[in-house]
């Protein structure tokens, strides 16, 4: 039997959905509707010192015909009073007393940070987050992503809310730093019992041609944004295995947060060790019901795969992340192209010969658009099956018997690393190129 | 314009019955997925019968959950492989998919949904459960559609399920009637054997059930019977010389079509009545099966016609020629047929009338009467209590029940002839309205 139901650094949920802290769960209504959808879990729209917001708030980066590849903001925290909030958290929580509703906060002083715990613990939340990644605006105040970046600010406030605070605590963070390790130890030093990332990172999506003002555009100017959406999800995932990998950081619970659209999506980030998943973009574009697709891939992905809870494969794919310089260097594959597929576009050759490594050939027949693969010139790099627009066209064939090994590391240990600038042990030694005049020729 | 040669070969057969909706390859099914907005409330649901969850199993082949993909259909619609095939999108999910307003092409779904269903069953996924066991007993009239999509329902909710089939096949005119180009045999019964691997429902083949024993026996054994029957044969016309050697009906015709592929005989000259859809299929079918000449004939005007636009459309590409507003009177022929007289016909007052002063005959050596379909009269005359209305279809109650309280019914014994898809919805259904009245 499959259970969803996750237990997050001691927040109950039915299942690891949860919305994040953004305008899905700028209210009641809200989060009852997503809850009703299959939502598990909501972290509700930041509460904290009062803000106004612009109008005109949203921007976003489209890619050929997909919508919202990207999505930028210039909101700030709610704009709806404290007492509003916490009255409909109550209501929540009274017609889900098993859904987790997690409190994400944002305030300046001790006293504020005491004060605004006691009352979302009254109305009844399972939980807080800390909001340390707001990119926009209300870093300009000192607080969001300001605090995110200051590692002993942090870790300072942290301590304070686990002082005041008789619920779990996660730390949000933003992913506007150079490495995450820092604040990842800040917050755990602090006491918090688990992290969420990645809040928002600082962009500007586009300028609109005809006034040169940045999107979203505010009466003539605009101001760097905080990007989400699915072009965002590498650069979560990257930060969520960081974390996850760090031998301290990674025993508490981290929930993943960026770019997460599909069941897909959710069960990476649960093999880099994420324990429960945030949403925002994904449901900004298409409503509550995209759970229905995540919830039955998840299940089916399960069930095929004999796991009764995600406890049994997260942080599975850790393992095989590894660093560079222990890759092992033997291993080769060279590139195949399936002639019944193909179409005859011949994008593999172009981008093979002009952005790679000239390891494919064209026909000296007309009327024979498939192109060859020059074996011993491919480098394996897999960019002509990256473009290949037909399914399963172009494959990446093992060439290695997989009995060597050796790796930077190893070699580096067995002193057998090219040292010099033309040193034979260079990998690219020896290897085909044409000569620069037969570009001429061409 | 098509014209097609006399099939002599099984391949040549398949050369001019090429399938209208073949199987989507991976990379056609992937951007074809891609393109899906994932509507809210969305339209394509709403005009699909069977209200399948169209925009979540698209995103299930999108993101490669194809198994899910196909429990998303399963679950709405037992029969989801072969509607994918058989039904008039154009006319149902399709035509009301938010792409016809910008005058983008509509997603594809019914071949979507066909791909999905087709890998699965293809790869034998196990993806339905039989309900627990609750001792009780249904008993299905009929092996069609209506009666297999009831069968699967009800074996779900823990009845044991005995099916019994006059034919020697299952799933009814999905098999002997829907035409060749739309759907093979092969198709069809791949994924009524998927289906009853595993939820485990019998078949019981050529019994015929058309006796008031026969009937007493069911009533006696079973707690409840579903009438999946389906219509009769073609409806006489009572017309002179009717009774000639190669007069025949359409649903027979298509039949015989199915069963018998190239080695069914087909003559030059080939005049079809009727102007529904049957009579589509059955020119288009007589075309590609290598008449020199196909004519339509339908008793009214081209717009009154029965038939979908694009089921005319596809008979006159295929070759058929049409008449209209003229009316049979008469077969002529010595034995065999040789010709039909018809006389003009034309609308006065809002009323069509035969104008006898002005007749003709075209000449032909084969009828094809697809004038409409029989009910199965009979049989309901056996059954007590069993209401019928005045069309000769049997009345059932919102959860399928027919006046007689142990029998419910559905498909085309209900609706009078509709589509496979509404014969699945009411199977279904009607497997619910039989556990809620044994509930009750
Ligand atoms: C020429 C033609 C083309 C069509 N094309 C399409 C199409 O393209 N797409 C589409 O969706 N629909 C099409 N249809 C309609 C579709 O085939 C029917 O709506 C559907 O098959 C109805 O299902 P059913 O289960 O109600 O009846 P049927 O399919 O008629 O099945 C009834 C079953 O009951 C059996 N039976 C009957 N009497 C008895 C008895 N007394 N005892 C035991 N068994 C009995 C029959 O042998 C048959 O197997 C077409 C129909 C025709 C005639
Ligand atoms: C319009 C908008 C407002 C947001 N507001 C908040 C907020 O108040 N507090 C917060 O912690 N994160 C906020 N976020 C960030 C999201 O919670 C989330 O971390 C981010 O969008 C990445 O997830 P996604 O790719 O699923 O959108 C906001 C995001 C958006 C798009
Ligand atoms: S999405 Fe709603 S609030 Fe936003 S601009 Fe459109 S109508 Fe206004
Ligand atoms: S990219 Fe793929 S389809 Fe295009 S020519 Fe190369 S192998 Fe063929
Ligand atoms: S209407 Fe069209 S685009 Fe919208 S969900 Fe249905 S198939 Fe997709």
């Amino acid at each position: 039997m499959i259970d969803l139901s996750v237990n997050f650094g001691g927040i109950k949920a039915p299942n690891p959905f949860w919305l994040a802290s953004a305008p899905p769960t700028n209210s009641g209504y809200q989060i009852m509707k997503a809850f009703e959808a299959g939502w598990g879990g909501a972290v509700w729209k930041t509460l904290g010192v009062p803000v106004v917001n612009v109008s005109s708030r949203y921007g976003s980066v489209n890619y050929r015909n997909s919508k919202m590849m990207g999505f930028s903001n210039i909101e700030l925290i709610t704009d709806r009073t404290l007492a509003d909030n916490l009255r409909e958290m109550e209501e929540v929580k009274k017609y889900f007393p098993d859904h987790a509703v997690i409190a994400s906060l944002m305030v300046e002083s001790r006293a504020e940070w005491e004060q605004i715990i006691k009352d979302v613990e009254n109305a009844g939340a399972d939980g807080i987050e800390l909001n340390f990644g707001c990119p926009h605006g209300m870093c300009e105040r000192g607080m969001g992503s300001a605090v995110g970046q200051e590692p002993e600010v942090l870790k300072t406030i942290v301590g304070w809310v686990k002082e005041a605070a008789n619920i779990p605590v996660i730390t949000k963070l933003t992913p506007n730093i150079s490495d995450i390790i820092p604040p990842g130890l800040a917050a755990l030093q602090g006491g918090t019992d688990s992290i969420s990332l990645i809040n928002t990172i600082k962009s500007i999506v586009g300028i609109d041609l005809d006034t040169y003002a940045p999107y979203p555009i505010v009466d003539g100017k605009g101001t760097n944004g905080g990007y989400c959406g699915p072009a965002v999800k590498p650069i979560a995932m990257n930060m969520l295995k960081d974390l996850a990998q760090h031998p301290e950081i990674g025993r508490i619970p981290l929930s993943g947060i960026g770019g997460i659209e599909t069941w897909r999506d959710v069960v990476e980030f649960i093999l880099l060790g994420a324990t429960s998943v945030q949403v925002c973009t994904a449901v900004m574009h298409y409503g509550f019901g995209i759970v229905r697709e995540m919830e039955a891939g998840l299940r089916q992905f399960m069930e095929e795969r004999n796991y009764n809870t995600i406890y049994d494969f997260a942080g599975k794919a850790l393992p095989n992340v590894t660093e560079w310089k222990h890759l092992n260097l033997e291993h080769k594959v060279v590139a195949e192209i399936n002639a019944d597929k193909c179409v005859g576009c011949e994008l593999c050759y172009i981008s093979c010969d002009d952005g790679a490594h000239q390891a494919i050939s064209l026909s000296d027949d007309p009327l024979n658009r498939i192109p060859s693969i020059i074996e011993e010139n491919c480098v394996g790099c897999n960019l002509c099956s990256l473009v290949c627009p037909v399914e399963d066209c172009i494959t990446m064939v093992k060439k290695d018997d997989g009995t060597e090994h050796s790796s930077w590391n190893e070699r580096t240990l067995n002193n057998d690393i090219p040292t010099t600038f033309n040193d034979d042990r260079a990998g690219g030694k020896g290897h085909f190129v044409p000569k620069p005049s037969d570009a001429l020729k061409i | 314009m098509a014209e097609y040669k006399k099939p002599k070969t099984e391949a040549e057969f398949e050369n001019n019955f090429k399938q209208k909706n073949p199987l989507m390859n991976d990379t056609e099914a992937y951007y074809e997925a891609s393109r899906c907005l994932f509507c809210y409330d969305a339209p394509c649901i709403q005009a699909c019968p069977t209200s399948i969850d169209i925009p979540l199993f698209i995103k299930q082949i999108h993101t490669d959950n194809i198994t899910g993909a196909s429990k998303t259909i399963f679950e709405s619609n037992w029969l989801g492989n072969a509607c994918g095939i058989v039904c008039p999108t154009g006319v149902l999910c399709e035509g009301a998919c938010v792409y016809n307003h910008q005058d983008v092409p509509p997603i594809k779904i019914g071949r979507l949904q066909n791909y999905a269903t087709n890998k699965t069953i293809d790869a034998g996924k196990v993806i339905f459960k039989v309900g627990e066991s609750n001792g009780k007993k249904i008993a299905i009239i009929g092996a069609g559609p209506a009666g297999i999509a009831c069968a699967c329902e009800a074996r779900t909710l823990g009845y044991e399920v005995d099916l019994f089939e006059a034919k020697e096949k299952p799933s009814g005119l999905t098999v002997y009637g829907i035409a060749p180009y739309k759907i093979t045999n092969e198709e069809v019964l791949k994924e009524v054997e998927y289906l009853q691997n595993q939820l485990d429902f019998n078949i019981k083949y050529k019994a015929t059930i058309n006796s008031k024993a026969a009937l007493k026996s069911l009533e006696d054994d079973y707690d409840a019977i579903f009438i999946g029957v389906g219509l009769g044969k073609t409806r006489n016309l009572e017309l002179e010389g009717e009774e000639k050697e190669n007069v025949i009906g359409a649903v027979e015709f298509v039949e015989e079509l199915r069963m018998k592929h190239h080695k069914l005989a087909v003559p030059k000259k080939v005049v079809i009545l009727g102007g529904g859809n049957t009579a589509m299929d059955a020119a288009s079918e007589a075309a590609r099966m290598g008449a020199k000449k196909t004519v339509l004939a339908y008793r009214n005007s081209k717009e009154k016609m029965g038939a979908y636009r694009f089921e005319y459309d596809l008979a006159i590409s295929a070759g058929v020629d049409s008449l209209f507003n003229v009316t049979p009177i008469a077969i002529t022929g010595n034995g065999k047929v040789e010709g039909v007289k018809f006389a003009k016909t034309e609308m006065v007052d809002g009323k069509l009338k035969t104008n006898m002063n002005n007749t003709f005959i075209v000449r032909c050596d084969m009828v094809i009467k697809a004038t409409g379909q029989a009910k199965q009269g009979h049989l309901y005359g056996l059954i007590d209590d069993l209401e019928i209305d005045t069309k000769k279809r049997i009345k059932t109650n919102d959860e399928f029940q027919t006046s007689n309280p142990m029998y419910f019914a559905g498909g085309d014994a209900i609706n009078g002839g509709a589509e496979v898809v509404n014969a699945a919805y009411d199977g279904k259904m009607a497997a619910q309205g039989i556990h809620n009245w044994l509930n009750k």
